[in-house]
């Protein structure tokens, strides 16, 4: 991105000029990448992460549960993928959510739908994956999370799994859900503040480790090293990159500068994307979080239709874009 | 004056019960500040997202942590107007 290319001058020049290291050097070319990449992505995460908080205050997640409630097979799907992107989703409230949804007569499957269109289809991750990799790999980003979400939600909508969601869930007395005054401008504007201090906050460690790793790759990693072992020719390379990825936890953030390391070193598109999608879909802790409200077997259908559909289209995709 | 504070103990809940402590102090409100952290109790105020801000059994924050200011206008007027 031109817009950037400044901060690649002034890292090149701190990394070459002013701390003096070889030009065709390793180390050079690490830190360089780490000094361009740091900055480049903490500053796209604030000003996207404060766009989208402008959106999401007009998505609060009770009038998701109105629009969904009572929604029927298929459009409920893929009603609330859509709506999934654009429901703000901390997972402090994945349980109330999934409570309220239940209650209030959204299906089962539509509800999971939600649950993993909401963190996977990341505004971070799609900002991020722009300004790395152009249009079309954000838009298969998008797509495929679409895709994986309203299918493995029609899927255990199908199952019928509603007897392996805790009891109390069913319990539980949510009502009509408040009616909230709209908020004003300014308020909006300080939320959107305020949640941008929270993410970049939160954020920044991960972006660091994460080009940090990247950063080692870049610089110390032999190009095409990566093709002989994760490259299109081996069928392994996308059920170890989602097996890799789904106990992993990072926020998209810290992933992003990996996954273009990861391409760079010649890892297959539909490989890193995978990988990706795993890391950011489906993870440890929320799996506790999700042990609250669903039984353990539950979970274990939720992760497994979710790995396999992740697994499916990095295969998808090694092959289309070849 | 009831203020309940709704959230489960992540970090913007208890940002918010100190920001409700501070300005019940600061102006100089006669009002118990409760903290409800179960996720039954919250969710039978009708909302699914925390931390959210009750006064005298009317939600009148949900699913946000709102600004200083934000918490003595809620605090200084009443519901319904």
């Amino acid at each position: 991105m031109d817009v950037f290319a400044p901060l690649q001058a002034l890292s090149d020049w701190l990394t070459y000029g002013l701390f003096g290291l070889p030009e065709e050097g390793r180390l050079g070319s690490a830190v360089a990448f780490f000094l361009y990449d740091v900055p480049k992505v903490l500053l796209l995460l604030a000003v996207v992460v404060f766009i989208v908080a402008m959106i999401r205050s007009f998505f609060p997640p009770e009038k998701t549960r109105k629009y969904l409630s009572h929604s029927k097979l298929y459009v409920g799907n893929v009603l609330a993928a859509l709506l999934g992107i654009v429901t703000p989703f901390c997972s402090c409230s994945a349980v109330p959510l999934f409570i309220g949804f239940v209650e209030s007569g959204v299906p089962l499957g539509v509800t999971f739908t939600f649950l993993v269109a909401s963190p996977m289809i990341n505004e971070v991750a799609i900002i991020l994956l722009l300004g790395l990799f152009g249009w079309k790999i954000t838009a298969l980003y998008i797509g495929s999370g679409l895709l994986i979400a309203i299918t493995s939600g029609i899927i255990i909508g199908k199952m019928g799994l509603e007897h392996w969601v805790e009891e109390y869930v069913y319990q539980i007395r949510m009502g009509e859900g408040v009616e909230l005054p709209e908020q004003t401008w300014a308020e909006r504007f300080a939320y959107a503040r305020g949640y941008v201090k929270e993410i970049v906050g939160k954020v920044w460690p991960y972006v660091v480790v994460g080009i940090g790793i990247g950063a080692v790759m870049h610089g110390y990693i032999p190009d095409d090293f990566l093709v002989k072992y994760a490259g299109p020719n081996n069928p392994f390379a996308v059920p170890l990159a989602v097996v890799v990825g789904v106990p992993l936890y990072s926020n998209a953030a810290g992933v992003i500068p990996l996954v273009s390391v990861l391409t760079e070193k010649g890892m297959a598109m539909g490989t890193v994307l995978a990988f990706m999608m795993a890391v950011v879909g489906l993870s440890l802790p929320e799996a506790i979080i999700l042990r609250k409200v669903l039984k353990p077997k539950l979970i274990a259908v939720y992760f497994s239709v979710n790995a396999v559909g992740i697994m499916i289209i990095g295969y998808l995709f090694n092959v289309i874009l070849h | 004056m009831v203020i309940k504070v709704l959230g489960p103990g992540c970090m913007n809940c208890q940002k918010l019960e100190a920001l409700v402590k501070r300005a019940v102090d600061e102006l100089g409100l006669e009002a118990e500040v409760v903290k409800v952290s179960d996720y039954a109790d919250i969710m039978a105020f009708g909302i699914m997202s925390t931390p959210g801000l009750v006064v005298d059994e009317q939600v009148r924050i949900a699913g946000r942590l709102p600004s200083y200011d934000e918490v003595v206008k809620v605090l200084r007027t009443p519901a319904g107007l």
